[in-house]
């Protein structure tokens, strides 16, 4: 007993080592402060920061809830016009990558963009319009790209168990209203938190939307110690900082979620969907609407208009990144969900080794670029040891081992995205009741059959979530795919970051148009998957 | 056909041999507008140019995680100030080559032999047609005039050609009267700074504002474009030290493996055919000056260039970034 327990507890802190070692290099170089430059940080941008991180964090912290709940509750568990359309097409902005979106919207709604055009045409002016190159229009926009992260794992909830609480409550008295926040709301919380904690860290660690926005957040200072101050180890330091804030977030939200366990409110009949009626049900379906229409038809739309100007000259080089995107995609698809899934038995069977999850978990919120050096330095330095030790027993003239594999970036891939397969194979786990385990394990079956005969079946959909979750996600990576990548391996995200170095955004448009329509079936499987359509 | 392409990869990536007639080349340029050039070579000398690109910062990093085992041999990249700092880093290695010293003037390359500039890039002035007269225009500075209030766009001071901008007006005029200038652009501005050129010119062009300061090529890509925009262009500076210029250059790896094949390549790059290509595919000017630009950009007009050494770029180009800071410059 005390050695499996060991076991498990060994083979989560060999799996978070993939993330612990990149963050090791990026504190040590904290540990030698470049005390010039931190200074003049330290006056000049941190109060500003932490200023604009707060805002950053609560408002899309605020924005997902208020989206992604109650579409996840409309659609859930209520019938009205278009429910069947909305319930998986509400999950497409995951697709999009939060700098194409960002792009997108700025496209749409800014000064040159065709709204404010059409309308200072219209009637000559247009500057009574809040320009979305703000603190709200970033908030708004990262609000909308990220919103679907609660939306899929509150709906999960609610659809399993939503209809049983609403009518708990309504045997009780309550209004519907009460119903949800009584008792649906408060038993699909760590769900809830599990969307929304994933929407917070993509928020910390992206880079490429706040910069299209001009919007000095952690990133934007990580990149100006590095680039423009020549400062790794102050980028470093800045980057140390923002992991500890995660750190606060994660302890945070196994604050929030308790010790409680959740297990399934028995699985009986499905019920019918409350029927919404008159203003109601046109009500909900307006703001699904219109909820769609700005986070994925408008800027899409848009992305496609572009993409087709482009389309003649530029289609025929799309054909190999799209190849390496989705190999890449699919081998990371297989990789990430096994490894959260040792780590999510790991939990279940030692919660001592819950500690190591956590650290395992937070490469989903470094940005990719100081990820992607954290991961780099020490193949390097393994191959200049091999390299030099070792020499004899390579090819004459090598100059890389790992270096460069595809093995390497996907490692890297791995402790970027431990955090989005785990969080999706946990919550399939938790519902798992122990009264299961404990019955299965009276009629004898124990150990390895006990998993292979009751926790696997019960962890499929959240095993095929994860898969689909990471694919969508290595599709859009970019910083780790430049930095990692064998020669001439180009990736869609490699193409877009070729053409918007040099601000070609419409150029870039075609490749990010691939990128959405590529992640268009995931994103299809995943919906079908969820709603049981 | 997915496992062959795997074994494949995995395969070369292991072995990472460099074959004789191959040159590594570590690019911060955006892979479109060096293609071409890649192309040409190989046709006429039958070399094959590798071509890694990634944001300058990353590739430095990762040149300095390889040590002795990069197989960097060149690195190229735009703006004085990235060269500047990869030199610091102890990135490249000098090189004595009479061809790329009488191909390249001497304030576009690097006093030390280490990086040599392939191609000019004017930041100067823009203006919408419509509401500004070129008279009123004069310099960087003038800019910071109040009749310019809520009229001034600006791109962000994250990108390193307004950094360098700014070094090169400290090495000019010195810190006081740079933060001068700088504080006045900031209360100018009639909208939030811009995270790009060509969206700050088209917003020029729709009326947000006046004038604003851009590098030429994203101006002449955009016309090309869109032809009837009512945009112009005007040399700054030039009853002053002249046009600030920039460049995008290349310097041979400290630990190249094919030293010769890389400084070849480099020259080939300042001749005079690879000039008119280098400068053509972006619409900037060679630095060549047997070399004359494209039409389109020699339309634009003679201008006097700021001679100071571009290297000021670099040197000081972290007190830029912190000056710009306290002044409030985003």
């Amino acid at each position: 007993m005390f050695a499996s327990l060991f076991r498990w507890r060994a083979a989560a802190a060999l799996i978070s080592l993939l993330t612990l070692i990149p963050l090791a290099v990026i504190a040590q170089g904290a540990l030698q402060p470049d005390v010039d430059v931190w200074r003049h940080l330290a006056e000049h941008a941190l109060p500003e920061l932490w200023r604009n991180t707060a805002i950053l964090l609560l408002g899309v912290g605020g924005g997902v809830l208020l989206l992604g709940v109650p579409l996840a509750w409309l659609t859930a568990v209520h019938d009205f016009p278009g429910r069947r359309l909305f319930a998986w097409a509400l999950m497409l902005p995951l697709a999009m990558p939060a700098y194409v979106m960002a792009f997108a919207q700025l496209g749409l709604f800014e000064f040159t963009g065709p709204l404010q055009t059409a309308l200072r045409e219209a009637f000559g002016d247009s500057s009574w319009v809040p320009d979305i190159r703000s603190a709200a229009g970033v908030v708004t926009v990262l609000s909308l790209a990220f919103y679907p992260y609660v939306y899929l794992l509150a709906r999960d909830a609610f659809s399993s168990m939503g209809r049983r609480a609403l009518e708990v409550g309504q045997s009780l008295g309550l209004s519907p209203l009460a119903g949800f926040f009584r008792v649906a709301l408060p038993m699909a919380r760590p769900w809830i938190i599990a969307g929304l904690s994933l929407a917070l860290m993509e928020t910390l660690a992206d880079f490429g939307a706040v910069a299209i926005f001009n919007y000095d957040a952690f990133t934007s200072a990580i990149y100006k110690a590095w680039f423009s101050l020549f400062s790794l180890p102050a980028a470093k330091q800045l980057a140390s900082l923002l992991v500890l804030l995660v750190l606060a977030l994660l302890w945070l939200e196994q604050r929030a979620r308790g010790a409680r366990g959740y297990g399934e409110a028995g699985r009986a009949a499905p019920l019918p969907r409350v029927k919404l009626s008159g203003a109601g049900a046109w009500l909900a379906c307006a703001f699904c609407a219109l909820v769609l229409s700005l986070a994925f038809i408008l800027p899409f739309g848009l992305v496609l208009v572009w993409a087709a100007e482009q389309a003649a000259s530029d289609l025929a080089d799309l054909l190999e990144p799209l190849r390496s995107s989705l190999l890449l995609a699919a081998l990371a698809a297989a990789l990430v969900p096994s490894l959260a899934m040792a780590l999510a038995f790991a939990g279940r069977r030692d919660p001592g080794s819950r500690l190591w999850t956590r650290l395992a978990t937070l490469g989903y919120a470094v940005p990719g670029t100081v990820l992607a050096v954290g991961v780099f330095v020490p193949v390097a330095a393994l191959d200049n040891w091999l390299l030099a030790h070792a020499a004899g027993w390579l090819p004459a003239g090598a100059t890389a081992v790992f270096k460069g594999s595809l093995l390497v970036m996907l490692l890297a891939y791995c402790s970027r995205f431990l955090a989005v397969g785990h969080s999706a194979v946990d919550a399939a786990m938790q519902r798992i009741g122990r009264s299961q385990e404990e019955a299965a394990q009276s009629l004898g079956v124990s150990g390895w059959r006990l998993a292979w005969r009751l926790h696997l079946p019960l962890l499929r959909g959240g095993m095929a979530t994860a898969m689909l979750m990471v694919f969508i996600d290595v599709m859009k990576e970019m910083p780790i795919t430049l930095m990692t990548r064998p020669f001439g391996w180009d990736t869609l995200a490699v193409r877009i970051f070729n053409l918007t170095t040099e601000g070609e955004w419409q150029r870039a448009a075609l490749p990010s148009a691939a990128i959405v329509l590529a992640g268009l079936l995931p994103v299809l499987l995943l919906s079908r998957r969820k709603t049981g359509a | 056909m997915k496992q062959q392409l795997m074994f494949a990869a995995a395969l070369s990536a292991l072995a990472g041999m460099a074959q004789a007639e191959e040159v590594v080349v570590y690019s911060a340029r955006a892979e479109q507008l060096v293609k071409p050039l890649i192309d040409t070579y190989k046709k006429e000398t039958g070399v094959t140019v590798k071509l890694v690109s990634d944001k300058e910062g990353p590739l430095m990093e990762r040149m300095r995680a390889e040590g002795a085992n990069s197989p960097a041999d060149l690195l190229l990249t735009v703006d004085a100030g990235n060269l500047w700092q990869a030199e610091k880093l102890g990135l490249l290695r000098a090189v004595k080559s009479p061809t790329l010293d009488a191909n390249i003037p001497a304030h576009l390359r690097d006093p030390n032999h280490q990086w040599y500039g392939l191609s000019i890039r004017a930041r100067t002035l823009f203006y919408n047609t419509q509401k500004v007269k070129p008279g009123q225009l004069s310099s960087y500075a003038d800019l910071a005039d109040p009749k310019w209030k809520g009229k001034l766009c600006l791109r962000t001071s994250k990108k390193v050609y307004n950094q360098s901008l700014v070094a090169m007006m400290l090495a000019d005029m010195g810190p006081a009267k740079t933060e001068q200038v700088v504080k006045g652009w900031v209360g100018n501005l009639a909208t939030a700074v811009f995270p790009d050129d060509t969206k700050m010119l088209e917003a020029i062009a729709a009326g947000q504002c006046e004038v604003g300061i851009a590098n030429t090529y994203y101006y002449g890509r955009l016309m090309e474009k869109s032809p009837k925009l009512p945009l112009g262009i005007f040399w700054a500076d030039q009853a002053g030290k002249g046009t600030h210029v920039n460049i995008s250059g290349a310097g041979v790896a400290r630990y190249a493996k094919n030293e010769k094949g890389a400084v070849k390549f480099l020259e080939w790059l300042s001749s005079e055919k690879a000039q008119n290509l280098f400068a053509d595919v972006n619409m900037e000017f060679p630095v060549n000056p047997k070399v004359k630009p494209d039409a389109k950009v020699a339309a634009w007009g003679d201008f006097k260039h700021n001679y100071i050494n571009v290297s000021n770029a670099g040197a000081r180009q972290a007190e830029a970034v912190k000056l710009m800071d306290r002044m409030g410059y985003k």
